[in-house]
């Protein structure tokens, strides 16, 4: 009774934030709505046992990528009365499409292949079962490929994140490693007599 | 009890707000790079539904890979919107047509 409360909670607040990222006209606003939308979906997922995916969304997504979109947000300066007015032109195609798929997928899920009867009711793990501990025992034995190209996707975003922004200035001065280290003696230091 | 079913529901219906916010909001890429964001929101949390539904821990692994690729897309994207920002002083979707030919 207290986990179908709490799923109504969250499930209702996180599709309620979904909203206002989609309807809101302010990016900033709608930063801070995706935010709460993650942190009700980590709810969800605690409540589906994945305690370890549940903080690392918290840790990864708000702390990491929503807090780079507000860098971004605040760092541009946009333009914020041309986004004012909704732009309508596309709303007709959109909201047909994405109805369609709403009624695809709540149909899909509804039609009984996924109820509870026919997949074996589960209730939760006990409490010795720590779930960090398992994902991690599958993720570095089974999945280790994964893993690694994971990481290795991470490394080229990261390069690649780098170099795209990466700008050097006309105007400054920069140390040029090259010429420092192919200076000889003889460039840099002239004899002078001094008349006593 | 609360089923697989009405995770899915919830799934489904991020998703379709996800794909609605790409056509309702058209100008800014802020916003679409956001939705999107809500659209693997919503596979992450089927991932996770049929993880805990079938007892499979595979799941979680995959949601931890898409919470990977999701990063790196927008730390790329990010970086792309900076850099054609310095250049075009705009962050418009109608402006991103250089590439038209």
């Amino acid at each position: 009774m207290l986990e179908a409360g709490f799923f109504y909670l969250f499930a209702g607040l996180a599709v309620l934030s979904g909203a206002g990222v989609v309807l809101v006209r302010n990016t900033m606003y709608s930063v801070l709505w995706l935010i709460f939308c993650f942190f009700n979906s980590a709810g969800l997922f605690f409540l589906l046992d994945a305690e370890f995916i549940g903080i690392v969304l918290i840790l990864i997504y708000v702390g990491a990528v929503m807090v780079l979109f507000m860098f971004v947000i605040m760092m541009l300066e946009v333009n914020r009365e041309k986004y004012k007015e909704m732009s309508l032109q596309y709303l007709p195609a959109g909201a047909m499409i994405a109805i369609i798929l709403l009624i695809e997928f709540i149909g899909a899920s509804a039609s009984g292949v996924f109820n509870t009867e026919t997949i074996a009711a589960v209730g939760h793990l006990g409490k010795d079962v720590n779930n960090t501990v398992e994902i991690g025992k599958i993720l570095y034995t089974q999945y280790l490929l994964g893993f690694e190209i994971a990481a290795i996707i991470l490394l080229v975003a990261l390069v690649g994140a780098i170099v795209l922004t990466l700008r050097t200035r006309k105007d400054a001065k920069y140390q040029n490693m090259t010429k420092q280290v192919k200076t000889r003696r003889e460039d840099r230091v002239r004899k002078v007599r001094l008349e006593s | 009890m609360i089923g697989l079913s009405d995770y899915l529901i919830v799934a489904a219906c991020l998703f379709s707000l996800g794909v609605i916010g790409l056509f309702l909001n058209r100008r800014n890429v802020i916003t679409i790079l956001m939705c999107i964001e809500l659209i693997l929101l919503a596979v992450n949390l089927n991932f996770v539904a049929f993880s805990h539904y079938l007892n499979d821990l595979a799941g979680q692994i995959f949601v931890f890979f898409v919470l990977t690729v999701a990063a790196s897309e927008v730390a790329v994207g990010l970086a792309i919107l900076v850099a054609f920002y310095r250049t075009r002083r705009s962050i418009d979707v109608d402006d991103i047509n250089t590439l038209q030919g």
